[in-house]
C-alpha cells in the first residue's frame, strides 16, 4: 500500500500530534504514524503535571520560564483537558532547610508567581500533608489529561486539512536520493504488510525511539539517554492540588491529582533496553516509601497500576551522562543539514508541559520548507470540543448515556459507565479507528479498563459486543482481549496486594477459568511447575 | 439488645468456609455421623462455571485421563495436595460429593475415567471431568459436531453467540447463531441470567420462550442456550424445555453474576441444613482460640456474640477473594488463625511478566503446608494444633485455576479432613 501526504511524522506521542494540528492550521495535511499506539511512549507514561517551573526553578531556569510561559498557553487553548487546580512544594523534617529557604527567589528569577505559605495555611489547603512539613510554598501547577491533549489534537487536524493517522506502523527504513528523503518504508506491526509513504518532508517525533528513527536515515547526531520514570495510581484523589516535595528530584516527590484519582512519582533510573519497559514492586515501594513521608495516607492507600514511561533526555553531542534526573528537560531541533538531508528533522527532548513550543519549532521549519508562510496559531487557538475525541473525558460517556435514555443502549463497562454507543462511537470515528479495531485501541480512546477492575469485566462484555457488531469474525477478538489484559497486568501487577489481590485473583479464574484465554496459544514449554 | 454472655455450640467438627471445600466437608462429617457446625459468607461459589474439575491441564496441555495425570503428579510435583492423596480417596470423594449434589437436586454426570470437553462462553473447550447434566449435551455435540444452532438473548450482556460460533467455527462446522427475546425482558434493557433462570421455573414462561425458540432453530439438530434453565430445579426445567422444542438443549456457562454458581449456592445453603449441618452462612467467623482438648470459633449475629465449641476445625477459608488469605505489601498472612504462610520470599517475586504464562505465578502456590492427616504446619514442621484441618485452595504447592483441579482439590482435600478429623474427635 502506498500513501502520499505534503508530511511525513513518526510518533503519535503529544508531541507528533501537536505537530501534526500546528501544520493543519497552517493548511498543511500530514500523515502521522507510530508503531504502536496513540501517547505509547512517555507521553502516556507520565504523572500529567502540566509545570508551573518551580521544579526547574533551582536547576534549569530557562526550562522554568519556558514551563510558565508554555503553561500559561496550555490553559488558554485547551481548558477541557486542564485542571487548573495549583500546586504546593512543601519540605519536611530532613529536607534540606537552605534548599526550601531559596525557592521563591529562585521561582521569582523565572518569573514564577510563587506565594510563601505558612504550614498551618499549606495544611489548611491540604490537610493530607504531614504534620512535620516545616515550609511550604503555592505555584500555579495544574494537571493535564494527556491523552485528552493528543487525541483533540489529531482529530482537529482530521478536521482542518484531512490530515490522517495510522497506527501500528513502524518505519524500518528510508528511501533517499541526492540529499532528500523521497519514502518511507514501512511495516504495519499488525498484520506485517510494508507500507511506503511518499511525502515532500519527514519529520522524527519519536520521543525515546528517535535516536534509532535518526540513524534510519544515517543521522547520527541524535543522541539520547533512556530515564525510566515509574509512577503508581491511588484509588482515591487525596488532594486538591498537586504537592511536590520541595528538595532536589528524587522518587515519591510528587502527587498529581487526576480527576477522581491521584497519581505518585516518580522513580528515574537509567536503562539501556527500550524494549521491556515495566514497572516493578520494588519502584512501587521506593514511590510510596518516599511518598509517605510528605502524605502520610500513601501508606495505607488503595492503588490500582502502576505505569513506567521512559523520558527521551538528550544529552550534549557526545555526552554521556549516568543521572537522568541532571540531563536537561530542553529540547532540540535538528535540521539535519549537516548530515546531508534537507528534507528531514528531529525534535527531541523536552517535556510535556512544552510540546507545544516544540510542535512551533518544528512546524516553522517544515513551513518554511514547504514554502510555506502562514504563521503558527497553536498559541492563540483554542482545541475546539469534538464528539470524536471527547470520550476519555471521565464521566462523558454516562451524561451522553443518561441524556439519550434509551435502555437498549446497554453499559458494558460498569466501573466508568461506559455504553454499547460509546464504543461503536470510538469503533467507527475516533481518531486512528479502523475496521478491526483492538480492544486496546478502543481503551486508549474510551475509559473501558480505567476503572477499579482495569478491565477483567468490561473487557469480556466489550468483546462479546464486538462480535456482535461484527467487528471480529474469527479467534482474533479473543487475541485481541489477551493482549488488552496482559497490557493492563503489566500495570496492576506491581500493586496486588491488599484489596487489589481479591480482583487479580478473580480476574484469573475470569480470564482463564472461564474464557479459557491461557490455551489459545501456545507460549513454550521451558517451565516446570 | 445484645446479650452480654456469649451463646455457645458445640460441634464435632466446625468446618469454616462455604465454598465447595467447606460442604463438601459438611457432607462428609453428615456421613460419617459427625456433628457439624458451618460457618461463612458463601461468596466465591457463585462464581463457578459449574464444571467439576479433577486435573484437567498441565502447563497449558489438556489431559485427558486425570488419574494418569495425578500419577504424573505424585512424580513431577510430590508437593501438590492432590498428588499426596491415594487414588481411592480421590475418586470416592468425587462420587460421594456429585451423587450428594444430584440428591439435592442438581444432577451431575458422575466422573468417569477420562476427562470430557466442556463449552466455554467464548467458544472455546476445556477438559473437565464432572458436568451437570443441562451442559452434558454441549460436549457431546461438539464431538459429534451435530449442527448446532447457539442462542443468545436480546439484553444479556457478555454472552454472544457470534463469539461462541466466530471461534469454534473450525472444529464445529455445523454451528449457527441466532438472537431471541426472553419473554417480558426483551426491551434490549439489560436482561439478568437469574432473572431469566428464575422466570423459567413458570410452565408459561418456558411455553414462550419454546415457541420463540422453535422459530428460529432451522434445520438445527441440537440447542445451545447460555445458562438459565432454573435455579432450583434445572433438570426439571431442562427436560420441559427439551420436550417443549422436539430437540436436545444443552446450556453455556457464563460470566459472574451467573446461574450454575447460584444453584450450587442455594441448593447448598437449604438443602445442607435440612440434612442435619448446622450452617451458620453470612457470618465469618471473627477470631479463634486454640484450646488444649478443643477450638473455640467466635463470630456475631444480630444477637450478640456466639462460640462454637468444637472437637475439631476444618479450615476451608479460601484464597484472597474468599478472604482466607490476605495480601499484604510485605508479604502474606492466613486471616483466622494468623497460620504460617508458605510463600516466594519478596513481592517481586509473586507474579510472572506475563499474565497469561501457562506455568501460572508463584503467588497461587503459597498458601498452608500441612502433615499427611491435612493438618496446617507451625513454622517449626510440626502441627499447629493437633485437631486442626485445612482443606481446599488455602493449601500451599497447587495451581487449582490453570490447573483446571479446584474442584478435585476441594473435595478430595475435604474428604482427607473429614477423615483426620474423625480419627481426632475419637469418632
Amino acid at each position: 500500500m502506498t500513501h502520499d501526504a505534503d508530511v511525513l511524522i513518526i510518533g503519535g506521542g503529544v508531541t507528533g500530534c501537536g505537530i501534526q494540528r500546528d501544520l493543519a492550521l497552517r493548511g498543511i495535511r500530514s500523515i502521522l504514524i507510530d508503531k504502536g499506539d496513540l501517547n505509547a511512549g512517555a507521553s502516556g507514561g507520565n504523572h500529567g503535571l502540566l509545570h508551573s517551573g518551580g521544579r526547574y526553578a533551582a536547576s534549569d531556569t530557562e526550562t522554568a520560564a519556558e514551563c510558565r510561559i508554555e503553561g500559561d498557553i496550555l490553559k488558554r487553548v485547551a481548558p477541557r483537558a486542564i485542571d487548573d487546580c495549583g500546586g504546593l512544594f512543601v519540605a519536611v523534617e530532613g529536607d534540606d532547610a537552605g534548599f526550601a529557604e531559596r525557592f521563591g527567589e529562585r521561582c521569582a528569577a523565572a518569573g514564577i508567581d510563587c506565594t510563601p505559605l505558612s504550614v498551618d495555611d499549606a495544611r489548611r489547603m491540604e490537610p493530607a500533608i504531614s504534620e512535620r512539613a516545616f515550609a511550604a510554598y503555592a505555584v500555579p501547577d495544574a494537571s493535564v489529561d494527556p491523552f485528552r491533549l493528543t487525541i483533540e489534537q489529531v482529530a482537529d487536524a482530521r478536521r482542518l486539512a484531512d490530515s490522517v493517522f495510522l497506527p501500528h506502523t513502524e518505519v524500518v527504513g528510508f528511501d533517499i536520493d541526492g540529499g532528500r528523503i523521497v519514502a518511507a518504508r514501512c511495516r504495519d506491526t499488525k498484520s506485517g504488510e510494508v507500507r511506503i509513504i511518499r511525502a515532500r518532508q519527514f519529520v522524527n517525533a519519536a520521543g525515546a525511539w528517535s535516536m534509532t528513527v535518526a540513524r534510519l536515515a544515517g543521522c547520527d547526531d541524535v543522541h539520547v539517554v533512556y530515564s525510566k520514570g515509574t509512577l503508581v495510581i491511588a484509588n482515591t484523589r487525596l488532594t486538591r492540588r498537586v504537592v511536590n516535595r520541595l528538595r532536589p528530584s528524587g522518587d515519591g516527590d510528587i502527587l498529581v491529582p487526576g480527576g477522581t484519582v491521584s497519581l505518585l512519582g516518580t522513580t528515574s533510573d537509567t536503562i539501556a533496553d527500550l524494549d521491556v519497559v515495566r514497572p516493578t514492586p520494588e519502584e512501587v515501594d521506593r514511590n510510596i516509601d518516599e511518598g509517605a513521608a510528605l502524605i502520610p495516607a500513601l501508606a495505607h492507600t488503595r492503588f490500582i497500576r502502576a505505569f513506567a514511561g521512559v523520558r527521551p533526555l538528550l544529552l550534549p553531542s557526545g555526552g554521556i551522562g549516568a543521572d537522568g534526573r541532571k540531563a536537561s528537560r530542553g529540547f532540540t531541533l535538528f535540521d539535519h543539514l549537516d548530515q546531508g538531508l534537507e528534507n528531514f528533522a528531529t525534535i527531541a527532548g523536552g517535556k510535556l508541559t512544552t510540546f507545544r513550543l516544540m510542535a512551533e519549532r518544528t512546524g516553522d521549519l517544515v513551513a518554511t520548507r514547504l514554502g510555506n508562510r502562514e504563521p503558527c496559531r497553536t498559541a492563540v487557538e483554542p482545541l475546539p470540543a469534538l464528539e470524536r475525541s471527547s470520550w476519555t473525558e471521565p464521566g462523558h460517556s454516562a451524561r451522553v448515556w443518561i441524556a439519550a435514555k434509551n435502555p437498549a443502549d446497554n453499559i458494558l463497562c460498569e466501573c466508568e459507565m461506559v455504553p454499547k454507543s460509546t464504543v461503536d462511537a470510538v469503533s467507527e470515528d475516533a481518531p486512528g479507528a479502523e475496521p478491526q479495531m483492538p480492544l486496546r485501541a478502543i481503551g486508549v480512546r474510551s475509559r473501558i479498563g480505567k476503572g477499579t477492575c482495569q478491565g477483567s469485566f468490561c473487557s469480556l462484555r466489550v468483546t462479546s459486543h464486538l462480535y456482535d457488531r461484527g467487528t471480529y469474525g474469527g479467534r482474533e477478538g479473543l487475541a485481541l482481549m489477551r493482549d488488552f489484559l496482559a497490557e493492563r497486568y503489566k500495570g496492576t501487577r506491581p500493586v496486588l496486594w491488599g484489596a487489589q489481590m481479591p480482583q487479580a485473583e478473580l480476574a484469573e479464574t475470569l480470564h482463564c477459568g472461564l474464557s479459557g484465554l491461557d490455551l489459545i496459544d501456545d507460549h513454550g514449554e521451558d517451565g516446570a511447575p | 439488645m445484645t446479650n452480654p454472655e456469649p451463646r455457645r455450640i458445640t460441634a464435632d467438627v466446625a468446618i469454616v468456609g462455604t465454598g465447595i471445600a467447606g460442604f463438601a466437608a459438611a457432607v462428609f462429617c453428615l456421613d460419617r455421623g459427625l456433628r457439624a457446625v458451618q460457618l461463612g459468607h458463601a461468596g466465591a461459589l457463585a462464581y463457578t462455571t459449574g464444571y467439576f474439575d479433577l486435573l484437567g491441564y498441565d502447563r497449558g496441555r489438556p489431559i485427558e485421563d486425570p488419574w494418569a495425570g495425578l500419577a504424573e503428579l505424585g512424580r513431577t510435583w510430590p508437593d501438590h495436595p492432590l498428588a499426596r492423596l491415594p487414588r481411592e480417596t480421590v475418586e470416592r470423594a468425587l462420587h460421594r460429593f456429585t451423587e450428594a449434589i444430584t440428591d439435592l437436586g442438581i444432577a451431575y454426570v458422575p466422573p468417569g475415567p477420562t476427562n470430557v470437553r466442556a463449552l466455554l462462553p467464548t467458544g472455546l473447550a476445556k477438559t473437565t471431568l464432572s458436568i451437570p447434566a443441562t451442559m452434558a449435551g454441549g460436549g457431546a455435540a461438539l464431538a459429534a459436531k451435530k449442527k448446532t444452532v447457539i442462542l443468545d438473548l436480546v439484553g444479556m450482556v457478555g454472552f454472544s453467540a457470534k463469539e461462541f460460533v466466530a471461534n469454534f467455527t473450525a472444529d464445529w462446522p455445523g454451528l449457527t447463531s441466532a438472537r431471541i427475546g426472553f419473554p417480558d425482558l426483551d426491551s434490549g434493557a439489560e436482561a439478568y441470567p437469574e432473572v431469566m433462570a428464575r422466570a423459567l421455573e413458570v410452565r408459561a414462561t418456558r411455553e414462550r420462550l419454546a415457541e420463540r425458540i422453535r422459530a428460529v432453530v432451522g434445520g438445527a439438530e441440537c440447542v445451545g442456550l447460555p445458562a438459565i434453565l432454573g435455579v432450583h430445579a434445572p433438570d426439571r426445567v431442562h427436560a420441559a424445555m427439551e420436550e417443549l422444542v422436539g430437540l436436545p438443549i444443552f446450556e453455556i456457562p457464563t460470566m459472574p453474576p451467573a446461574v450454575p454458581g447460584l444453584r450450587l449456592r442455594e441448593l447448598l445453603e437449604q438443602g445442607m441444613p435440612a440434612r442435619g449441618t448446622t450452617l451458620v452462612s453470612q457470618h465469618k467467623a471473627a477470631r479463634a482460640e486454640l484450646r488444649p482438648d478443643r477450638i473455640d470459633l467466635h463470630y456475631r449475629d444480630n444477637f450478640g456474640e456466639v462460640v462454637v465449641e468444637a472437637a475439631t476445625a476444618i479450615l476451608a477459608t479460601g484464597r484472597f477473594l474468599s478472604g482466607g488469605l490476605a495480601a499484604e505489601r510485605t508479604g502474606v498472612r492466613e486471616t483466622l488463625f494468623d497460620l504460617p504462610v508458605e510463600q516466594p520470599a519478596t513481592r517481586g517475586e509473586w507474579h510472572r511478566d506475563d499474565w497469561f504464562d501457562p506455568r501460572g505465578h508463584a503467588i497461587n502456590r503459597a498458601g498452608l503446608l500441612v502433615d499427611d492427616a491435612f493438618r496446617p504446619l507451625g513454622s517449626d514442621g510440626s502441627p499447629v494444633h493437633p485437631r486442626l484441618f485445612a482443606a481446599g485452595a488455602i493449601l500451599a504447592g497447587q495451581d487449582w485455576v490453570r490447573q483446571r483441579c479446584g474442584a478435585g482439590l476441594a473435595i478430595a482435600t475435604a474428604r482427607a479432613a473429614v477423615e483426620g478429623a474423625a480419627r481426632a474427635s475419637g469418632r
